[in-house]
């Protein structure tokens, strides 16, 4: 396929284009709509599919509907904590303040909770979160958050662009203009005209072997803004979700909700012993319990008690899993046991674990009700991406703004369950009006003619090269090899050795050759994606061997514990001008004072108002 | 290593055919995972969709050995040893490549259906809902829109009458929001006339495949047909109940 002649593209003219459409990118264009604009919203699969329908657990919003203490202080608090006080302190508050009312719009939307005994929208507990505070739909409150979304947004004259491939951003000057992509069903090129465009793609969660990330996932938000010139930051902290199935070998890495442990599971070794209560970290020790005694106490609803040690945060749940597994008492599979069967009648479970339950029983051929799940830690999420401006989330390149999973901030060092699908909702709508602000402000940019042909001549050599590596083998060893050198436990020599083998790889990928039929040519998707996976890997591993200390999600095995000069930086990547990939720390901006003494407050000081009283 | 064949459709809308392939296999493979190993073994351009394979996106719907099924959520292991397992797209919509049909004609139909109208918040900002008034709607948004129901509907699959019924799929989704207790819009007239309540025969097949185990016909499409019933064919009990009995019948 010769590339075509720029005039005889299709072409869509938008004033906001936006890129993904899970959580996120719906909500930005339902806030581009709602201004009137001309919105186009491109999805690579089918509108309804995006990942954020495998989000199980909640969204995370302090309305205190189950317990009136909460409120968005204390939200803000647990998010600082739970990412070791790395976050961007601005969109740790705004997210707090504004996911109350991002959540109730949902309803209006259709949206069915789960209910309280008085008819409110449900709560409930979670790793990291002082009070019930999660939003939910039994185990499936990412697909309630999708549906509504997409079922609210049908009806508002968004343009929606199913089953379409970005390739690259176009730009015009310093700025943004557009994106070239392709559709799957034809492999056709198309022509995006923008005068802004949000960027809500997700991570890059295919580059590791067992991952709870579909195919999707594959990075393109962050090589796309990254090869247009903006930064990215915090790659060093990619989150291993403690619970992933790890048996049968086809569905390792599946995700297993946190909600499985909100509601009492517990996690067992081998030898049946309930280990976390050894791996309780000093910070959380005043507010963890230190006897199953007291653990079961809380779960059955006495407020004086601590909160059980399976709820401490992510990182920490899936280090302690990784050390019992390494330590020769993990399961026949080499995971641990989650035990919800000896917790919780079996009716109960199947109410409030419906999808665990079939996923379970109809993947594994395990009864929840009656055995344990054998569980283990599996990549599941970048708290680090693109970088943004904390209040209208554009990045560093103007007319190009992010939003979800793919932009940073939010979570610092490691994100809390139950932040993500609020941040969604949270930052889509703030992306969208931010869109929408400088769309207003700068109109319409123009679309160099070279720029598009040269995006179509790199998809196109994929396809007219005589022979060439195999897609879906690069794609494995890519996979291997983030596994081995770049997983939970990081260490320097490993480190490095990945950045030499992405070279490598990078050079493979580069001959990768798929077959020369463009309709839904999955060689040639795959061949595609492996420019972005391979960006994004090189990031993290960067990232991962300049932050020579242990802080979050992020575990150095040659440097154990955080060390405080590191909570001083942020690590940002930017292309050079030579094209190479630069690294840098830079020093953080202090918090402001108000929001500094809250995050670092002692519970009862802050809920007796002793601390932040006089913080709005 | 024990190994599997797949007799796969491969084509577009011009005709195509079946194509053998045989790969190996791991315990607890399920069909799509066949599909993988082929396309990264034998047939890269293999046509399929897939996402989240784990049973929650509705995305990898197909035929196999004849019934409609999610691809991701059927084990190998539910075959006998030996057999070949025969794979084909979804009958009832357009083929666009191998295993992929062309499913737009769905996201037309959910256009057409009028959006949930809620009724006011409350004095404090808040919509109060019982659970037990929600079971039901929540049942009906367990839909992961794969579409199985629609493939087995024989409205559609057997007489085309695409024209004239949403099928089971948007039955459910009319349903749902017809017995949301915030909602305040009727959808009924247009339950009957546009959407073609009257064409579903109750054969319940929509039920039988549908991976949620959502119960289609019994809990949406009959409640939903009553309604209409009530409202055309009992017009005064319909004007009692809505004058005495609450805003909504």
């Amino acid at each position: 396929m010769a590339g075509p002649d720029v005039s005889e593209l299709q072409t869509f003219e938008h004033d906001v284009l936006v890129i993904g459409a899970g959580g996120a990118g719906l909500r930005a264009a339902i806030a581009c709509a709602a201004q009137g604009k001309n919105t186009g919203l491109v999805c690579k699969s089918l509108l309804g599919k995006a990942h954020t329908v495998m989000a199980e657990g909640g969204m995370a919003a302090a309305m205190g509907n189950v317990d009136a203490r909460d409120n968005w202080k204390v939200h803000f608090r647990d998010t600082m904590r739970g990412g070791k006080f790395l976050n961007n302190w601005r969109m740790a508050e705004l997210h707090a303040k504004e996911a109350p009312e991002r959540v109730r719009e949902l309803e209006e939307w259709g949206a069915v909770f789960d209910r309280t005994k008085t008819g409110l929208i449900s709560q409930r507990n979670f790793g990291g979160h002082r009070y019930p505070r999660l939003a939910h739909v039994g185990d499936r409150t990412g697909l309630e958050l999708i549906r509504t979304l997409q079922d609210h947004g049908v009806h508002q004259g968004i343009h929606v662009h199913m089953e379409c491939t970005i390739l690259d951003l176009l730009k015009d000057g310093d700025r943004v203009v557009g994106a070239v992509g392709y559709w799957r069903e034809t492999g056709r090129f198309v022509l995006f005209k923008a005068k802004a465009v949000v960027l809500a793609t997700g991570g890059a969660g295919k580059a590791w072997r067992v991952t709870s990330n579909s195919w999707e996932y594959s990075g393109d938000g962050l090589a796309m803004a990254y090869l247009a010139g903006a930064e990215l930051m915090d790659l060093e902290f990619t989150q291993f979700h403690p619970t992933g199935m790890v048996w049968p070998p086809s569905v390792r890495g599946t995700l297993v909700t946190e909600g499985v442990r909100g509601d009492g599971g517990i996690l067992k070794n081998k030898e049946g012993k309930r280990f976390m209560f050894g791996y309780i970290p000093e910070r959380f020790a005043p507010e963890t319990a230190d006897s199953e005694e007291e653990a079961n106490r809380w779960l059955k609803g006495d407020k004086s008690a601590r909160r059980p040690p399976e709820l401490l945060t992510r990182d920490v749940v899936a280090r302690a899993i990784n050390a019992e597994v390494k330590a020769g008492r993990g399961s026949e599979h080499g995971g641990v046991y989650l035990d919800i069967a000896s917790r919780l009648p079996a009716e109960l479970i199947k109410k409030k674990l419906p999808s665990m339950y079939h996923q379970f029983k109809e993947l594994a051929e395990v009864d929840i009700t009656t055995d344990p799940m054998e569980v283990g830690p599996t990549l599941h999420y970048f708290m680090g991406g693109i970088r943004v401006d904390a209040d209208s989330q554009m990045t560093t390149v103007p007319g190009l703004f992010a939003a979800g999973e793919c932009a940073a901030g939010l979570h610092g060092a490691n994100r809390l369950g139950g932040n993500s699908l609020s941040d969604l909702i949270v930052f889509g709508k703030r992306a969208g009006d931010g869109a929408c602000e400088y769309a207003d402000k700068n109109g319409a940019g123009q679309v160099d003619n070279e720029q598009v042909l040269s995006i179509i001549r790199r998809a196109t050599e994929i396809l007219n090269r005589e022979s060439g590596a195999n897609p879906f083998v690069v794609q494995e060893k890519l996979q291997e090899m983030m596994s081995h050198n770049v997983g939970i436990i990081r260490v320097k020599h490993e480190l490095e050795t990945a950045v030499e083998k992405l070279q490598e790889l990078k050079k493979e990928a580069a001959t990768a050759k798929a077959h020369a039929t463009s309709q839904y040519n999955a060689g040639w998707h795959t061949a595609l994606d492996l420019r972005n996976l391979l960006i994004s890997s090189e990031a993290v591993a960067r990232a991962a061997l300049m932050r020579e200390e242990s802080r979050g999600a992020h575990t150095r095995d040659d440097f154990p514990g955080e060390r405080d000069e590191w909570l001083k930086y942020n690590i940002f990547i930017k292309r050079g001008q030579d094209g190479e990939m630069v690294v840098e720390k830079r020093e953080r901006a202090p918090g402001p004072q108000g929001l500094v003494e809250i995050a670092y407050s002692k519970i009862e000081d802050l809920e007796s108002g002793k601390v932040g009283a006089e913080v709005k | 290593m024990a190994t599997r064949t797949f007799r796969v459709w491969r084509g577009d809308k011009d005709g195509g055919k079946f194509v053998e392939y045989t790969v190996e296999t791991q315990p607890g493979m399920v069909v799509l995972d066949g599909i993988h190993r082929i396309q990264a073994e034998h047939a890269g351009d293999l046509a399929v969709r897939w996402n989240c394979k784990a049973g929650k996106c509705g995305s990898c719907s197909m035929e196999i050995n004849g019934k409609p099924r999610l691809s991701c959520m059927t084990r190998l292991n539910t075959f006998e040893p030996g057999e070949t397992i025969t794979v084909q797209p979804l009958k009832t919509f357009p083929l666009i490549k191998d295993l992929v049909t062309d499913v737009s004609w769905n996201y037309e139909q959910n256009k057409r259906i009028p959006p949930l109208k809620p009724r006011p918040r409350e004095a404090d900002g808040n919509h109060r809902m019982m659970q037990e008034d929600v079971d039901r709607v929540q049942e009906f948004r367990k839909c992961i829109e794969c579409f199985l129901c629609q493939d087995v509907c024989h409205v559609l699959r057997d007489h085309g009458k695409h024209d004239q019924f949403v099928g089971p799929r948007f039955m459910i989704r009319l349903a749902q929001l017809e017995m949301h207790p915030l909602d305040t819009e009727d959808r009924i007239p247009k339950i009957r006339k546009e959407f073609g309540s009257g064409w579903c025969n109750i054969t319940r097949c929509c039920t039988e495949v549908c991976p949620e185990h959502i119960g289609i016909t019994d809990n949406g499409i009959i409640p939903i047909k009553e309604r209409v019933v009530d409202r055309y064919y009992d017009p005064i009990a319909w004007f009692f109940k809505k004058v005495f009995g609450g805003s909504k019948t």
